[in-house]
């Protein structure tokens, strides 16, 4: 058997994703917004996962995955968005096509489908997303969705997401098309001048309930927070408020525009993840209805949030101070808070990536990181694994496709994806991030890990701390 | 009754019941998926193998996402990332590109192309394809094997096996020639320990097997030094190319046995390998089956140590049969697993009352009732069931125990019953790669978790609370 070169320098970028790979002070070019190259084992999935991810955590609604049953069985049950009512959403409904409907055509399926998973769930909305072989043998799943809702009395939502359309964002954005067919349709009376709509929160863990907390706290109303434990009533009144607070920019910048454009409401970005930023988003909204007693109360909440969490954070800085990072995640907005919620831990990222971040976003990324660190676009698998061990990093932040990597090299893991189970925004999310982080990086088992015996070895003979 | 509890699927949208006619023509929560994950699977027990989907990328990516949930191993599957155009042109420039771009970052030594449900709707020549990347390497580069797997003709089962006579059609060599004491193995979808002790007991025949897959080691790995492209680990080419030459294929899985395009049926028309369809051997009767088989191959008699295996076992049946007496159990997976799942059930006295699967079965209850140790009189079979339906009939059911994989998780909290987690996914508990269920001592692993877990529910329900049982 040939033996191969294992060696990090031996892996390589692949030619035309070369400008997708960037080293802050190399003064190279740096490109995105992609379709991922062939072959490159991608971590992003597509457009019609963007738009299920999405619309996922609408909870009264029915969703219905229209294709052969991959698509939507992958997606039954594994993320973290929680609802504080109804469950319908944690269900996977599909019409599960078989090879005499991809011949002759699913309509006939989705209709008989829809009809009776409405007569018995009863839900409030219906979504209906189109997978890759829908798209091509070319059912009109609008018109279905226009019969079933005439039957019905429902709003029945295509999404035009066939995997094939595009990225994750291009499902992102039919995501908002479909979310946006719901607004507008519902009485804004009762809503406070002092209201805002939460955008690009997905109550995974029940962050969004942290959040809203925080504004009710401070005498803002929330009006929705759209998919984050979202109803479809409250989509339907979302035009009624004032502003809108838009977090993980990529999914929802779209509804935010659509909103702007037709009723006005204008949008600023947010991030509710670590301290600075949480508090920068209070301030802004607070800001943003130049109320002072909103203003005082904000500051007020801060303080006293930074006193409670704060000392107990300086325990974990202690200990984690000095290690190195490297973060992979969906989006760049998210990316450049991670950045900083290390920093205030005392560690240092030395390889950023994401999935879908667009130009904007890279360049405040890039803005913020120091000097050697390495950015990536749309990466793969090899080449995280190139640059984990390049830079050498402690910990590793991502989603279940990156642990693998971080583990099998003996790497420290947080989840930070959709899928996990623990509120990481807000102050108190801080805290649990630090837990997190210090949980997996301050282990006692790497001492066994292949990568890391060696060096704990030469640390404990030198009296070094491990 | 307690709707915190509830299913999800036995809500409306306001957290009420449901009336009215239940749905039958939707899939409301499957119980299978989809055939290139099966194929995938197979390509990975390949050595040096790159698993590669034909289509977009969301197939390879959501695939990969629900193999790391379970093997918690790395697992890389290229695709060729279909974009609209070639949705409508077709996906050879792709698919060429895509290749050279897998041989340039893996160099693998196998590249296993399996299609989705997309090339296959706009009919890519794949075949074509290959041949044109062939012809234009010159014989140069990695060979490529081709499986078609639709998933709206199959569950990932059904791709599983059809990768499996794929390959070994490609590879294994016409030859008349046996090779002494070779013999193949043929597993079911089964876990990284069952392969490890499947082959343990051939050679303690003294059987050099080939099995194939063979993921044992390629999906659960040790912790790693350096980084490696393709896990170390799994069958070679070499092996691949000579069970063409073995004395004996063992093909576990009850459904391939009635199945004449199996690998193991091609292998035995095609170069005269003797073909032992086995059951999963599960239980002592099963099990018996597949030890008497190796027998056979090997013109030995049983050593002791499975002697004093299946003895142990024994006792242990008659030491807690009091404990299991009547109960009776909801079984749910492939359908390989479940029918010995039934089968090492009715061994013990509990009555499988559901026995489902998400594969559209034929004659699946014969099947089932053939497979079966002791008469357990009626009982509920669903083949192309999902878990909606699964739930259903355990609604009325009402089984001491389900037997399945984490997807029971919500029917198992909502009746308050344990669930024994076994097959695939496993995604909420650790350890699912050695899951022991083959052999006498896979048997006797699964009993203990099986009646522990009645055991604790009958503790736990109990007013005293006495800690001896
Ligand atoms: S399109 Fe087919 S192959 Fe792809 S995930 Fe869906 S069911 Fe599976
Ligand atoms: S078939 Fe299309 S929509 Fe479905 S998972 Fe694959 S890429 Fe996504």
């Amino acid at each position: 058997m040939p033996t191969v070169d294992q060696s990090p320098a031996s892996i390589q970028v692949l030619t035309d994703r070369e400008d997708q790979v960037w080293t802050k002070g190399s003064g190279k070019q740096f490109a995105c917004d992609r379709k991922s190259t062939a072959g490159s084992v991608t971590q992003r999935a597509c457009a019609f996962c963007g738009s299920r991810v999405v619309l996922y955590p609408i909870a009264d609604a029915l969703h219905i995955v229209h294709g052969p049953i991959g698509c939507a069985v992958y997606n039954w049950d594994i993320r973290g968005a929680q609802s504080s009512g109804p469950q319908l959403h944690r269900n996977s409904f599909s019409t599960d096509l078989a090879e005499k409907e991809v011949v002759f055509g699913g309509e006939k399926k989705l209709q008989a489908s829809l009809l009776e998973l409405i007569r018995y769930y009863r839900p409030k909305a219906a979504f209906v997303y189109s997978t890759c072989i829908v798209g091509l043998i070319g059912d009109d799943v609008e018109a279905v969705c226009k019969t079933v809702s005439r039957e019905t009395g429902i709003d029945v939502i295509p999404v035009d997401s066939p995997g094939f359309k595009g990225t994750k964002k291009t499902g992102y954005e039919a995501a908002c098309k479909a979310a946006y067919r719901l607004v507008g349709t519902g009485d804004t009376s009762g809503i406070s001048r002092y209201s805002i709509n939460l955008l690009g929160e997905f109550n995974i863990a029940g962050e969004a309930w942290l959040i809203r907390r925080y504004f009710e706290q401070i005498g803002i109303q929330v009006v929705s927070t759209i998919t984050g434990d979202g109803r479809v009533d409250d989509l339907r009144r979302c035009h009624g408020a004032s502003l809108n607070l838009v977090q993980c920019s990529g999914s929802m910048t779209h509804l935010a525009q659509l909103l702007e454009r037709d009723h006005q409401i204008p949008s600023h970005r947010v991030s509710f993840f670590g301290f600075e930023d949480t508090a920068r988003a209070l301030y802004a909204a607070a800001e943003f209805f130049g109320d002072p007693e909103i203003m005082r109360k904000a500051q007020e909440l801060v303080r006293s949030e930074i006193a409670t969490y704060a000392p107990q954070l300086k325990a974990y800085k202690q200990r984690l101070k000095g290690k190195k990072a490297a973060l992979y995640v969906g989006g760049a907005f998210k990316a450049f808070s991670l950045v900083l919620a290390l920093r205030s831990l005392g560690m240092q990222t030395v390889l950023a990536g994401t999935q879908t971040g667009n130009a904007e976003d890279y360049e405040q990324l890039k803005a913020i990181c120091d000097p050697g660190t390495v950015i990536v676009d749309d990466s793969n698998p090899l080449e995280l694994a190139k640059f984990v061990l390049e830079k050498d990093v402690d910990l590793f932040i991502g989603g279940v496709k990156e642990r693998p990597i971080a583990y099998k090299l003996g790497v420290a893991f947080c989840d930070h994806n959709h899928e996990r189970k623990i509120p990481l925004a807000g102050f108190e999310g801080m805290l649990h991030f630090a837990r997190e982080v210090a949980e997996s990086a301050l282990s006692p088992v790497w001492q066994f890990a292949p990568r890391r015996a060696m060096r704990h070895h030469q640390l404990s003979t030198n009296g070094g701390e491990a | 009754m307690n709707t915190v509890h509830l299913s999800p699927d036995l809500r409306t949208a306001s957290g009420e019941l449901p009336e009215g006619d239940v749905p039958e023509i939707a899939t409301r929560n499957a119980c299978k998926l989809c055939s290139p994950l099966g194929a995938a699977l197979v390509f990975k027990g390949i050595r040096g193998c790159l698993p590669f989907l034909h289509g977009s990328q969301g197939c390879a990516t959501y695939i990969r996402r629900y193999l790391i949930s379970h093997f918690r191993e790395p697992v890389d599957i290229a695709s060729s990332s279909f974009t609209e155009d070639d949705a409508i042109f077709g996906g050879a420039r792709n698919f060429a590109a895509g290749v050279d771009n897998v041989i340039r970052q893996y160099q693998p030594e196998l590249i296993g192309v399996a299609t989705t449900c997309l090339s296959e709707t706009i009919g890519d020549h794949m075949l074509g394809m290959i041949k044109t990347y062939q012809d234009k390497h010159a014989g140069d580069g990695p060979p490529l094997v081709h499986v078609s797997t639709p998933a709206y003709t199959g569950t990932h089962s059904d791709g599983y096996y059809a990768t499996l006579l794929a390959v070994v059609r490609q590879f294994a060599q016409r030859t008349s020639l046996r090779l002494p004491h070779r013999v193949n193995v043929l597993p079911a979808i089964m876990s990284c320990e069952d392969l490890r002790h499947l082959r343990e007991c051939c050679e303690a025949y003294g059987l050099s097997a080939t099995m194939l897959p063979d993921y044992n080691s390629t999906l659960e790995g040790g912790s790693w030094d350096a980084y490696h492209w393709i896990p170390p680990g799994g069958t070679s080419l070499d092996e691949i190319g000579e069970m063409g030459a073995a004395c004996a294929t063992l093909e576990i899985g009850h459904t391939q046995a009635a199945n004449s395009q199996s690998a193991a049926a091609w292998l035995q028309q095609t170069t005269g390998v003797q073909r032992l369809a086995l059951g999963w051997p599960l239980g002592i009767c099963l099990a018996d089956h597949f030890f008497t088989a190796l027998s056979i191959a090997s013109g030995r008699t049983m050593p002791r140590r499975f002697a004093e295996e299946r003895a142990r076992l024994v006792d242990a049946y008659v030491d807690a049969h009091k404990y299991v007496a009547g109960k009776t159990a909801a079984v749910f997976g492939e359908p390989d697993l479940v029918v010995a799942v039934a089968s090492f059930l009715s061994e013990i006295g509990i009555k499988p009352v559901i026995c489902a699967t998400g594969s559209k079965q034929k004659q699946w209850k014969e099947l089932i009732r053939e497979a079966l140790a002791s008469d357990i009189g009626e009982f509920t079979a669903l083949s192309g069931a999902d878990h909606a339906k699964i739930a259903t009939a355990a609604r009325e059911l009402k089984p001491d125990l389900l037997i399945g994989s984490s997807k029971g998780y919500p029917l198992a909290r909502e009746l308050d019953i344990p669930l024994v987690r076994l097959g695939f996914p496993i995604h909420d508990r650790i350890g699912s790669q050695r899951l022991l269920t083959v052999g006498y001592r896979g048997t006797l692993e699964l009993f203990d978790r099986v009646v522990n877990a009645l055991l604790e529910v009958k503790q736990s329900t109990s007013t005293s609370g006495y800690s001896y049982l």
